[in-house]
C-alpha cells in the first residue's frame, strides 16, 4: 500500500509519455499528438537527408541511422509508454531483453555471413584479389 | 476456380497413404459416431471445445500431442522397417514417399508432439502453482490451442490431398524453392507452421504475462516453484525466437509465391542466409522444449525424494543462463557450411559453455535425491531414466560441439542418434512424467502404476536398442535420410534399431493399456484429498480436479514451497489455517472464438496452399469478423457467489484435515 502512495506523490513529476490515472483525455491525446508530430518530422527528415547536398555524402547512412534510432525512441516513449518509472520495470526489462536478442542475432548473422562470403567467394573474384 | 486442386491431387496410385488415411478416417468417423450416439456433443462443445479454462485447454493440448505422437511414431516405424530391409533392395517405400515420411516425422514430433505437450503442461500447471485462477488472457489461450490444432490438421491433410515436403524438417533452400520443389508439399509445411506459430507466440505472450503479473499474494519471484521459473524462461524464448521463424518462413513464402529471391540460387539470393536464420530460431527452440521438462523433473524428484529441491537459487541462475546462452550457439548446426575457424571456434566454445548450467541442474537433481526417502513411482523412474540417458546424450553433444569432430560426424546417423538421445529422455520422458504426475490433479484419480512402470521399461530398453546402433552406424559412415544402401555391415545394426522401435511400440501399447485400465478402475484409484503424492507446491492445495476457479480464496504465500509450509504449520498447530473471508468472484465465460477462428484459419491455410484466392479472402474475412464479434462482446464474465465458494472450500478443508490426521475441531 505504501508503495502506491509513494507513486501518487511523485506522479506530478511524470516522464514524457507516462500514463497516469488522473490524466485527462485531452492530456492523453496531446501525448499521442506530440508523438505523431515527432515521428512524422523524423520521417520527413530522413527523406530530406538522402536528397540534400548539405550532408557530406558518405555521412548520409550515419544520419539515417541516427534518425532511425530517434524514431524508435519516439515510438517507445509516446506510443508504447516505456518509462523509467518504478512500475515500469517489467516493460524496461522486456525491452532490454528484446534489444539484446535482436543485437545478438543481427551481429551474429552479419559476422557469420561475412565469413561465409569471404571463404566461399567465386574462383574469379579470389584470383582477382590475389593479383 | 479451385487453383491447383484437382482429382489428380489425391495420390490414388500410392496405396500406403491411402490405406493409412482410410483407416484413420474410419477411426475418426467411429469416434464421432459414438460421441453423437451417446449424446456427448453438446457436453463436449460447452465444456471442452469452447472452454477458456486453462486446465481444460492444457488437457486438450496434451491429447493433441498424444494423438500426434502416434502419427509421428508410425512414421518412425516405417523408416526403421524400410532401412532394416533396404540393403541392396529398394525396400517397400519409394524414394519420394520415404522423403515425405522423414520430413513429416521431424515436423510432427517437434511442432505437434513436443510443443503441445510442453505448452499443455505449462497451461495446466502454471496458474495452479502460482496460486491464481486462470492465465492472463483466457480466450486468447483457447485461440492459441485451436490454431495449433489447425497446423496439425493441415499436416495430416497433406497425407490424402497432395503431398508433404520432401526436404527434411527444416526445408533448406534451394531444394525447398519452387524450382526444385514445385509441388504443394513445402506450402503445406509453410502454412501449417505459420498458423500454429501464431498460436505458439500468443501462448508465449500469455504465459509470460501470467507469470510476471498474476501471482498469488506473497508469491515473490524467488518463491515460485522451479517449474514456473523454467516456464518463464521457455516463454521468454518463445516470444524472442518464434518471430525469427515467422520472418524466415515468410521470406521463403515470398520466394515461392511472388517470385522473390531471398534464398534462391540466382538473382542475388543466398540460401545460406536461410540456414543461418532458421537455426537462430532452431537452437532456442531446443531449449523451449527442454526447459519445461527440467521444471517437471525438478518437481517430481523433489516430491518423491521428500526433500526441497537442492540448490533452488542455483537452479534459477542456471535456467536463466541457459535462456540467454541459447541465443549464442546457433552456428553449431552448420559448422561445415564454410564460416571458417574463427566463427566455428567461437560457437564451439559457447556450445560447450551452455553445457555448464545444464550440468549444474543434473547435479542439483542428484543432490536432491541424496539422503532423501525416495519413492520409486513410475514418475521417479522416468526421471532417473532421463538423468542417466540425458547425460550420455549431453556428452555426445559436447563431442559434436568440437568443430573438427563435427566435420567428420555431421549429417551422419551419429547426429541423429545424438538429438534423439536428448529429445526422447528429456521431452518425451518429461512429458510422460508430467502427465502421470498431474493426471490425478486433472481428473481426480491416479494412473495405474503397474502399467506405467512396464511402459517405462519398454521405452528405456527400446530407446537404447533403437539409438545406440545409430551411433555405431554414424561412426561407420552411414549418412542420415538414406532410403536404401549397399553396405552389408550396416544391416545388422539397422535390424537391431528396428527391434528397438518395436520395443518402444510395446511401451506405447502399455501406456494405452495404462489409460484404459486406470479409467476403468477410477473409483479404486480416486484421489479424495487433492494431494496424492504428498506434494510441496500450491496445485496440491486445492481439490482434484480443481473447481473452475482453482482456489476459493487465493492462497497466502509465506515462503518457498508454499503448500509444504501450509501443511507443516497445520501439523504443528494441530489445526488448519483460519477460515478466510469468502467474497464473490468473476470468471471468464466460455467462448467459441477459438474454434471459429481456427475454422477460418483452416480454410485460409488450405486455400493458400492450393492457390484458391477467393477462398483465401473468405477465410481472412471470416477470421477478422470473428475477432470483431469477440471484441464487441457485452458480457465476458459471470459471477460465482461467495456462499458457493464457502461450501466447496468447506469440503476441501475437511479432506485436508483428514489427510493431515487432524481432529474435526481443527477446521474452524
Amino acid at each position: 500500500m505504501t508503495e502506491s502512495r509513494d507513486l501518487d506523490n511523485v506522479s506530478d513529476d511524470t516522464a514524457p509519455g507516462e500514463e497516469s490515472e488522473r490524466e485527462s483525455i485531452a492530456g492523453g491525446i496531446r501525448g499521442y499528438a506530440i508523438g505523431l508530430g515527432l515521428a512524422a518530422l523524423l520521417t520527413v527528415a530522413s527523406f530530406w537527408a538522402v536528397q540534400t547536398n548539405l550532408i557530406y555524402g558518405p555521412g548520409i547512412p550515419v544520419a539515417l541511422i541516427a534518425l532511425a534510432v530517434a524514431q524508435m525512441g519516439v515510438h517507445l516513449v509516446f506510443f508504447l509508454h516505456i518509462t523509467t518509472g518504478p512500475d515500469n520495470t517489467n516493460n524496461t526489462l522486456a525491452l532490454a531483453f528484446g534489444v539484446l536478442i535482436v543485437a545478438l542475432v543481427l551481429i551474429g548473422s552479419i559476422w557469420i555471413m561475412a565469413h561465409l562470403h569471404h571463404n566461399l567467394m567465386p574462383m574469379g573474384e579470389m584470383l582477382m584479389r590475389q593479383r | 476456380m479451385l487453383g491447383k486442386l484437382g482429382w489428380d491431387s489425391i495420390p490414388l496410385a500410392n496405396p500406403l497413404p491411402i490405406i493409412a488415411s482410410g483407416v484413420v478416417a474410419l477411426v475418426i468417423c467411429g469416434v464421432l459416431g459414438w460421441t453423437w450416439r451417446r449424446g456427448y456433443f453438446p457436453y463436449l462443445w460447452r465444456e471442452w471445445i469452447t472452454s477458456v479454462d486453462h486446465k481444460r485447454i492444457g488437457v486438450m493440448y496434451c491429447v493433441l500431442a498424444a494423438v500426434m505422437l502416434l502419427r509421428g511414431f508410425s512414421d518412425a516405424i516405417l523408416m526403421r522397417t524400410q532401412q532394416a530391409i533396404a540393403y541392396n533392395s529398394p525396400g517397400y517405400l519409394p524414394p519420394e514417399h520415404y522423403d515425405q515420411i522423414f520430413t513429416a516425422h521431424g515436423v510432427i514430433m517437434i511442432f505437434f508432439v513436443a510443443m503441445p505437450f510442453m505448452i499443455g503442461l505449462m497451461n495446466f500447471a502454471l496458474p495452479l502453482q502460482l496460486g491464481v485462477r486462470d492465465v492472463a488472457f483466457p480466450t486468447l489461450n483457447s485461440v492459441s490451442f485451436w490454431l495449433t490444432a489447425v497446423g496439425a490438421l493441415l499436416v495430416n491433410m497433406s497425407l490424402v490431398i497432395g503431398e508433404f515436403a520432401k526436404t527434411g524438417w527444416v526445408v533448406y533452400p534451394p531444394l525447398s524453392e519452387l524450382r526444385f520443389s514445385p509441388g504443394v508439399g513445402v506450402d503445406y509445411y509453410l502454412w501449417a507452421l505459420q498458423i500454429s506459430g501464431v498460436g505458439t507466440l500468443l501462448s508465449g505472450v500469455n504465459l509470460v504475462t501470467t507469470i510476471l503479473k498474476m501471482r498469488a499474494p506473497g508469491m515473490g519471484y524467488t518463491r515460485m516453484p522451479m517449474f514456473c521459473w523454467t516456464s518463464l524462461a521457455t516463454n521468454l524464448l518463445i516470444v524472442a525466437a518464434f518471430p525469427i521463424l515467422t520472418a524466415t518462413l515468410a521470406m521463403l513464402t515470398l520466394d515461392r509465391y511472388l517470385g522473390f529471391h531471398f534464398f534462391t540460387n540466382e538473382a542475388g539470393g543466398n540460401q545460406m542466409m536461410f540456414v543461418n536464420l532458421i537455426w537462430a530460431w532452431g537452437h532456442p527452440e531446443v531449449y523451449i522444449l527442454v526447459l519445461p521438462v527440467f521444471g517437471v523433473f525438478s518437481e517430481v524428484i523433489s516430491t518423491f525424494s521428500g526433500k526441497p529441491l537442492f540448490g533452488y537459487r542455483s537452479m534459477i541462475v542456471a535456467t536463466m543462463a541457459i535462456c540467454l546462452l541459447s541465443f549464442m550457439v546457433w552456428l553449431h548446426h552448420f559448422f561445415t557450411m564454410g564460416a571458417g575457424a574463427d566463427v566455428n571456434g567461437f560457437f564451439g566454445i559457447t556450445t560447450m559453455i551452455i553445457a555448464v548450467p545444464t550440468g549444474v541442474k543434473v547435479f542439483n537433481w542428484i543432490f536432491t535425491m541424496y539422503g532423501g526417502r525416495i519413492r520409486y513411482t513410475s514418475m521417479m523412474l522416468w526421471s532417473l531414466g532421463f538423468v542417466v540417458t540425458f547425460v550420455i546424450g549431453g556428452m555426445t553433444g559436447v563431442l559434436l560441439a568440437v568443430p573438427p569432430a563435427d566435420f567428420v560426424l555431421h549429417n551422419s546417423l551419429f547426429l541423429v542418434a545424438h538429438f534423439h538421445n536428448i529429445v526422447i529422455p528429456a521431452v518425451l520422458f518429461g512429458a510422460f512424467a508430467g502427465v502421470t504426475y498431474w493426471w490425478p490433479k486433472a481428473f481426480g484419480f491416479t494412473l495405474d502404476e503397474t502399467w506405467g512402470k512396464r511402459s517405462f521399461w519398454f521405452w528405456i530398453t527400446g530407446f537404447y536398442l533403437a539409438f545406440m546402433p545409430l551411433y555405431v552406424l554414424g561412426l561407420m559412415g552411414m549418412t542420415r535420410r538414406l532410403g536404401h544402401y549397399d553396405v552389408p555391415e550396416w544391416q545388422p545394426w539397422l535390424i537391431a534399431a528396428a527391434g528397438g522401435a518395436a520395443l518402444i511400440a510395446c511401451g506405447i501399447l502399455c501406456q494405452i493399456i495404462m489409460f484404459t485400465v486406470s479409467i476403468r478402475n477410477r473409483h479404486a484409484l480416486a484421489d479424495t484429498t487433492g494431494d496424492p503424492w504428498d506434494g510441496r507446491t500450491l496445485e496440491w492445495a486445492t481439490t482434484s480436479p480443481p473447481p473452475v476457479f482453482n482456489f476459493a480464496v487465493l492462497p497466502d504465500v509465506r515462503g518457498e514451497e508454499a503448500y509444504w509450509g501450509l501443511k507443516s504449520t497445520a501439523r504443528e498447530n494441530r489445526r488448519l489455517s483460519d477460515l478466510p473471508d469468502y467474497v464473490d468472484i468473476e470468471m471468464p465465460k466460455n467462448s467459441p472464438t477459438g474454434i471459429v477462428s481456427a475454422f477460418f484459419a483452416t480454410v485460409m491455410g488450405f486455400a493458400l496452399i492450393w492457390h484458391i484466392w477467393w477462398m483465401v479472402i473468405l477465410g481472412f474475412l471470416g477470421a477478422w469478423a470473428t475477432f470483431v464479434v469477440f471484441a464487441w462482446r457485452d458480457e465476458a464474465e459471470y459471477h460465482i457467489h461467495a456462499s458457493e465458494l464457502e461450501e466447496g472450500d468447506r469440503r476441501r478443508r475437511e479432506a485436508k484435515a483428514k489427510l493431515l490426521d487432524l481432529p474435526p475441531e481443527a477446521l474452524a
